[in-house]
């Protein structure tokens, strides 16, 4: 069965979750990963959105965090206030799931302005729910595709801290989560490494090069002593994908009020 | 006392130009209407305050309503930016808009300490984060007790909330249900309140004794605009307008067609709903 980078990247990033997992989900690729991974290997998983629905279960993939899907589908909803203080802060989460503009070598995040941030030249929408999802979930996925423009030595600006300057500058600022374990993307999956928390590529999808991947991003990036071979999307996985896009099209793209 | 307004009297009464007021509604239950409303009537200088300034402050900003904006999230969800939030951060289009930006985590601490009459919120948030550098309304704050560095920042306490509801009952009581946001919070935070409801009831239909409640004495204003959420949605009522949403990204884009479409859908003496 053929497929697409940009389904891998999903397939992948689905895959790195499992059924016990509590996880915080961001809207886009993260949310099309999550409801994957539920509607395949893992079931059970809590899916809490930061609209405030905890084990939303839905249909089709919502639009924006705060779509009824959700809110019909969850176990509870709660007032964000509350999601932000009890839930996320409070310690109860096993895994933040995240996108972003741009990420760099110690897995910082930038979403929010490209430029400087006075006079930028491009103004992003800003972290959101990001920030502190990164810093009290007990770990953290990144999933994005690479690009040299994505994946960049510096970030301009960082919203959302991973690693910092690397080693233990979480420790130093009394950040006592693991931070962003695995960052999945179109071509690879990289990890931090144990001692300098620069991130290294530990696996390459299927028919990736080492150069493929050199190329598409921002520094001179390392691969770890063993570099395993991401397994394809199987026919099971590309299906359930597929359905979940193709109902989610039908759904958002039927509401009425298109004009103009 | 609760009033019982039509939405232009509403308006006209409770936004002043230079006031600070918050639209809330996280995605869901937004106040469109209203927002509508004071860009006809033409309010200036507004601080508007809301954690997702989404459409509704797009619109505001385009139409030259708004001297600073105060937000944790600013993009189209799920389809990009706002591009008239853009234009004015980024050219100044219409006019210089001043920006106050927090996490999420940190604007909804800041609702809540509002409604607690709290001076601040304190919060495990920022670590590692530019954010603080260049927001000086983020300033961390010693535990007495353990002495660890906690993030502070103000409480929100608006002139004025807006927020859409369900529906309310003769005596001005309100119920909202689904996604709940922030909504209580900013009523208890504001010195005002006006509340834009689907639908004014004899009984309330509460589902549940735990079920989210306005008692009418925390409220200013009541007013009856049915589909006064859309494109955003009232649960229970309609659902969320995604392809409008999706259509917004085109139509905002340009200055000139946002501002015909502002003309033709908004300006124009409308009827009580505007249809998007």
């Amino acid at each position: 069965m053929n497929y697409s980078a940009t389904e891998m990247m999903a397939v992948a990033a689905a895959r790195v979750l499992t059924n016990d997992d509590i996880c915080f989900v961001g809207i886009g690729t993260p949310s099309l990963a999550c409801n994957l991974a539920r509607l395949t290997h893992a079931p059970g998983i809590t899916l809490i959105y930061e609209s405030g629905t905890i084990g939303a279960r839905p249909h089709v993939l919502p639009l924006s965090i705060g779509d009824p899907e959700l809110s019909e589908t969850a176990r509870t909803t709660v007032a964000v206030p509350e999601m932000f203080q009890y839930w996320l802060q409070g310690g109860c989460i096993s895994v933040g799931f995240l996108g972003g503009a741009q990420i760099d070598r110690y897995a910082n995040i930038n979403s929010s302005v490209i430029g400087s941030y006075e006079k930028p030249k491009v103004r992003l929408p800003g972290g959101g729910g990001a920030p502190e999802i990164a810093s009290l979930c007990r770990k953290t996925y990144v999933v994005m595709a690479q690009s040299r423009r994505s994946f960049v030595e510096r970030v301009d600006f960082i919203t959302t801290f991973g690693y910092g300057e690397g080693g233990d500058h979480r420790q130093r600022l009394g950040i006592h989560t693991e931070g962003p374990t695995l960052v999945i993307t179109d071509l690879c999956i990289m990890r931090p490494n144990l001692i300098t928390k620069e991130l290294e590529v530990t696996a390459l999808h299927q028919g990736v090069t080492r150069e493929q991947v050199i190329d598409a991003t921002g520094w001179p990036v390392r691969f770890a002593e063993r570099v395993e071979q991401t397994p394809p999307p199987t026919e099971a996985e590309l299906s359930v994908l597929r359905d979940l896009q193709a109902c989610t099209a039908r759904a958002h793209g039927l509401e009425v009020g298109q004009n103009d | 006392m609760t009033e019982f307004l039509a939405l232009r009297e509403a308006i006209a009464a409770y936004v002043h130009d230079g006031s600070t007021i918050a639209l809330e509604g996280f995605t869901h239950l937004i106040p469109f209407a209203a927002g509508h409303e004071i860009i006809r009537q033409q309010k200036r200088n507004l601080t508007l305050v809301r954690m997702t300034p989404d459409l509704i402050y797009d619109q505001l900003i385009g139409m030259g309503c708004a001297r600073k904006l105060i937000f944790s999230w600013g993009g189209n969800p799920g389809v990009g930016s706002l591009h008239r939030l853009r234009d004015a951060v980024e050219h100044g289009w219409p006019r210089p808009l001043e920006i106050e930006e927090h996490s999420h985590a940190a604007m909804a601490a800041a609702y809540g300490a509002g409604a607690a009459g709290l001076p601040c919120a304190i919060l495990r948030a920022y670590q590692g984060s530019d954010l603080p550098r260049y927001n000086p309304n983020i300033r961390s704050i010693t535990c007495p007790f353990t002495g660890e560095q906690l993030a502070a920042v103000p409480a929100i306490r608006p002139d004025l909330a807006i927020i859409h509801a369900q529906r309310a009952d003769r005596a001005g009581n309100v119920l909202i249900e689904g996604i709940v946001g922030v909504q209580k919070e900013v009523v208890l935070a504001a010195r005002h309140a006006i509340v834009t409801v689907e639908e004014i009831v004899d009984d309330l239909r509460a589902p549940s004794p735990n079920s989210v409640v306005l008692p009418s004495w925390t409220v200013s204003a009541v007013v009856a605009v049915p589909g006064g959420a859309r494109p955003s949605y009232a649960h229970g009522y309609y659902r969320r307008d995604n392809a409008f949403y999706t259509a917004w990204d085109a139509l905002s884009r340009d200055r000139e067609r946002f501002l015909r479409w502002m003309e033709e859908h908004v300006l124009r003496e409308c009827p009580a709903v505007p249809q998007p």
